[in-house]
């Protein structure tokens, strides 16, 4: 039998607020150890919560590109349970009545497009973080265990998708898509390995074909793309193998190893906890005018989706189009075209070479001096036939390696072409020359051989003959 | 005139302010009063004899260099212990607290600061505010000074008996179903819980948030006044704090009652109500009547419910406010080989008896499967609460009652029976749940000479007739303090 995977994921974002969710802490990343502190986020007798309009501002422009609705009137409520990293024991979240529900995106796994609902956008406060001292590393055999706050009372967003994906391709493109919204938006740095985005996933197999959901699995530490990717195909091996050897799926938590590759079983459902949500006391009802809303979507950025048709329509082929922007290259593109470069060269340029160069490099494309100004020149350098497309890689590699402009590279590597016509006209001769047969063929009207001569011609000129030239040149000769 | 200490805000400031007295003899009167009592009433949890030095000092620099931050300049006043204190121990009366020393001011006490006031120290409690008789408090009972067998009601009982036993001027506490009106009726002091939001909470060790108020003690109306003044108004840190234009408190305190329409409320004044204390309270309605008001009955149909309401949301609300005393980061600690077990270990030990059974009730009561037919229905029933007094000031301004349907019970009459104990907040209860300001003022004494009080509410923000009222009864009533040689003695 078949089985269809059925896949719901729950992404929480950081928000890159200047102060805490309902103090005036910094949210600095990093920090010596319980430094960005003060009574409320450390949970101390009598402190208050106060929220941060800004994560508010935030959290609404998130929703709204989702394509969801902003509830007019909205709460907190506390989320109650026993965690020696969460200051107050509860956590302040939202139960029923979240800032944005009813959204969804768009994903594109290799030209298929689906529709991914997003059933609610909530705001919470993120915990201290845990380091436990001696053992393996894990509570249960620590020594001690160290507590940090700094990153208590972050803001944070949680964003909960329908149980729409089918495919680990398509739920890592989901995040990515969700990635590139908030980055795009610019309300978080959606960094990944400081756990500034993170996701946990539900999955469940049906007999393909079946309206039925199976036995969902809820699988945690899924800390980058790859490896939600990785997890998730791990899960549906097991649980088909499960399926097939006649075995139910036990309804868990799934812990994924990443140096294992495996998933390991956290807890059951049996152990899940009541968080016994109530409405928050010390905070009061959100009310959301149309007018705020109104003002934040009139503010909204271009989004992904809409930067991606429009470097269609400048004549990028989609796959690159959704390359440069989940790739972070949107801007630099846009440089260069603005300065005159050709989009669709740039854009190959930017996705293949200067991409290779990064992940070789182990760098990010600001560590580089690359300019849209750069990428521009080498453009017209190459529609001026003064360096060959061929030799626009290496030109590119001295550029993004810092050896000068294109034109100073090109110079300096060698790599201008041949155009002066009496020394590319005695490289031809000597060619022609060196083959008498071919030349012979060439006199005799034998076009098929001009492939061969300019091949000779490259090499005899090291790379840098204009073909154009050289061609008109051997043509010339017959 | 006795001793310095059995002067009120307004003419020890007179006295302050015409160089009879110093604020520093004014403080040690107060504390020789302290000295001489405490053994006994165990008002304070602790005395800041330091502090308040330090602070009276400045209050007589200030006075000399004709520096006047107002009416509290130099007045020692009691907070208590369940506002934090910046430096100086914290404790809720929980032992899980015993030797914790906050690093900031609750906003109630920064602002008594700032107006110049002497914080003499931190005043007895049930438990987390948890009680009706001080008799929670986990560093044991305090007396009431009329009679030290007796209880001087809670949970701000220490409050209460420092202001009627003359080992404060005024004081400060906190109400959440009564915990300031019921102690000041038992005392024979004037107690008053400000409309919800009109005072910070910042700083206020939660008990249950949406019913908690700061609000003032003293021995006068006109004193009660004096401290709001200085309390009252927007924090920032606090986000239910009220962010409008604070009443005018004082400016109809010597208006009278005269056509002022005042309702009876037969819910909160008949069955169930001493015989000394009815009759008490009739003889002042009809006083005021006299004096020109316009008296009639206003039924509250849902206060019958209001207890069983309050001992749904207050539990539920105290279970999570509570959460964070599991030794992790402040407060007492006893081990465990693992986390939960220290957590566990520790909250057995911290938390007394009366703490444990509401954080119970409050978890249970929004467990999954119970929420809505506790909690939920809880909240309703707050809404019901809320509408009839709605409903009940389209035809009157004020609504009266007696505060505690009995006088100063002994200590331990009650503490076997929590049912007894919850229905001496049945009269205050109602005014919390409607988030709304009520007065407790003595009027009287009963037969075995203790005090009996009279308690008027009004809807929110309404202060500034609550006061008129309260001025008007306390003047009608004449009733007479005790004064500091008496007390003890």
């Amino acid at each position: 039998m078949s089985y269809e995977a059925v896949i719901g994921i729950e992404t929480h974002v950081e928000l890159k607020t200047r102060s805490k969710m309902f103090c005036g802490c910094s949210t600095e990343f990093g920090g010596e150890p319980n430094t960005h502190t003060c009574p409320v986020c450390l949970g101390l007798p009598g402190a208050l919560p106060v929220p941060n309009r800004q994560a508010i501002d935030w959290i609404i422009e998130i929703g709204l590109a989702l394509n969801s609705t902003i509830a007019e009137w909205s709460v907190f409520h506390r989320k109650n349970y026993f965690y020696a990293d969460m200051p107050k024991n509860y956590q302040i979240s939202q139960f029923d009545i979240p800032i944005c529900t009813n959204g969804h995106l768009v994903v594109d796994v290799e030209g298929e497009q689906s529709r991914i609902g997003v059933t609610r956008v909530h705001m919470e406060e993120d915990t201290g973080k845990s380091t436990h001292m001696g053992g393996d590393g894990r509570i249960q055999s620590a020594d001690y265990t160290l507590l940090d706050f700094n990153r208590a009372g972050v803001p944070l967003v949680e964003i909960v998708s329908e149980p729409d994906l089918r495919s680990p391709a398509q739920a890592r493109a989901y995040v990515q898509e969700l990635r590139d919204i908030v980055a795009a938006l610019g309300v978080s740095d959606a960094k990944l390995e400081e756990g500034s985005m993170r996701f946990d996933a539900n999955i469940s197999l049906r007999p393909a074909g079946d309206d039925e959901f199976g036995v969902k699995v809820e699988v945690k530490n899924m800390n980058s793309f790859r490896s939600l990717e990785r997890a998730l195909t791990f899960e549906i091996e097991r649980q088909t193998k499960a399926l097939e050897a006649g075995d139910a799926v036990a309804q868990e938590t799934r812990h994924w190893d990443e140096a294992a590759g495996v998933t390991h079983s956290m807890r059951s459902k049996e152990e899940s906890s009541d968080y016994r949500y109530f409405t928050e006391p010390d905070l009061v009802p959100m009310e959301i005018s149309a007018e705020w809303r109104d003002r934040i979507k009139a503010a909204l950025p271009e989004l992904p989706a809409q930067q991606r048709a429009r470097y269609v329509e400048m004549g990028v082929d989609s796959v690159t189009a959704t390359t440069l922007v989940d790739g972070g290259l949107g801007k630099l593109f846009e440089d260069a075209v603005a300065a005159g470069g050709s989009a669709r060269t740039v854009s190959i340029w930017l996705t293949g070479e200067v991409t290779a160069y990064l992940r070789r490099e182990e760098i990010e494309i600001g560590d580089t001096p690359l300019t849209g100004a750069a990428l521009a020149e080498l453009s017209g350098l190459v529609d001026a036939g003064e360096v060959s497309s061929s030799a626009a890689k290496p030109v590119l590699e001295g550029v993004l390696a810092g050896e000068g402009s294109p034109k100073e590279v090109a110079v300096a590597r060698d790599l201008v072409q041949m155009k002066d016509t009496e020394a590319l006209g005695a490289i031809v001769d000597s060619v022609l020359a060196d083959h008498p047969d071919e030349a012979a063929r060439l006199r005799d009207g034998d076009m098929k051989v001009v492939g061969y001569l300019m091949g000779q011609v490259m090499k005899a000129s090291r790379g840098k003959a204009d073909p154009k030239l050289a061609n008109t040149m051997l043509r010339e000769r017959a | 005139m006795g001793v310095p200490a059995d002067l009120t805000i307004r003419s020890a400031g007179e006295a302050l302010r015409s160089g009879e007295l110093t604020a520093a003899q004014l403080l040690e009167s107060v504390l020789n009063q302290a000295a001489r009592t405490e053994a006994e009433l165990h008002a304070y949890l602790t005395i800041d004899h330091d502090g308040a030095r330090t602070a009276a000092a400045a209050a007589d620099a200030a006075f000399e260099k004709g520096e006047d931050l107002g009416p509290l300049q130099g007045i020692p006043i009691g907070v208590k212990d369940n506002m934090v204190t910046d430096g100086v121990e914290t404790t809720a009366g929980s032992q899980v607290l015993a030797g914790y020393v906050p690093p900031y001011d609750a906003t109630a006490v920064a602002k008594l600061r700032s107006a110049g006031a002497v914080i003499v120290g931190k005043t007895n409690l049930d438990e987390f505010a948890m009680g009706s008789s001080t008799e929670n408090s986990s560093f044991g009972p305090t007396r009431n000074p009329w009679d030290t067998e007796r209880v001087p009601g809670g949970s701000s009982g220490g409050s209460a008996a420092s202001v009627a036993a003359r080992s404060a001027i005024a004081a400060i506490g906190s109400d959440t179903g009564g915990s300031i009106r019921q102690p000041a009726a038992l005392c024979g002091v004037v107690g008053m819980k400000p409309t919800y939001g009109l005072v910070s909470r910042y700083g206020l060790i939660a008990f249950a948030s949406s019913l908690d108020q700061i609000g003032p003690f003293g021995v006068t109306v006109d004193d009660t006044v004096t401290v709001l003044e200085a309390i009252a108004g927007h924090d920032p840190m606090d986000a239910t704090s009220f962010n409008g234009p604070v009443p005018a408190f004082r400016t109809d305190l010597d208006r009278g009652v005269e056509d002022v329409r005042i309702g009876v409320v037969p819910e909160l004044s008949g069955e169930g109500i001493d015989p000394d204390v009815r009759q008490a309270f009739e003889r002042t309605v009809d006083a005021l009547q006299g004096a020109g008001a316009v008296i009639s009955e206003v039924s509250l149909p849902s206060s019958s419910y209001a207890l069983s309401c309050y001992y749904l949301i207050a539990p539920a609300e105290c279970s999570a406010n509570l959460a964070r005393f599991d030794g992790v980061r402040y407060g007492n600690r006893v081990d465990g080989s693992t986390v939960e077990e220290m957590m566990g270990r520790t909250r057995r030990a911290g938390l007394g008896p009366e703490v444990t059974r509401r954080v119970l009730l409050g978890t249970y009561a929004l467990s999954a499967g119970y929420y809505d037919a506790f909690y939920g229905q809880a909240q309703r029933v707050r809404t019901l609460v809320a509408r009839d007094f709605a409903t009940a000031y389209e035809s009157v301004d004020v609504l009266i009652s007696p505060t505690s349907p009995t006088t100063a019970f002994e200590l331990g009459a009650r503490t076997q029976d929590p049912l007894s104990m919850y229905m001496s907040d049945v009269c205050t209860i109602p005014s919390n749940l409607a988030g709304e300001p009520s007065i407790s003022v003595p009027i009287a004494t009963d037969g075995s000479r203790l005090p009996i009080g009279f308690q008027i509410m009004a809807p929110a923000l309404g202060e500034q007739m609550l006061f008129r009222v309260a001025s008007a009864v306390e003047h009608l009533a004449g009733f007479e303090a005790l004064s500091a040689e008496k007390v003890g003695a």
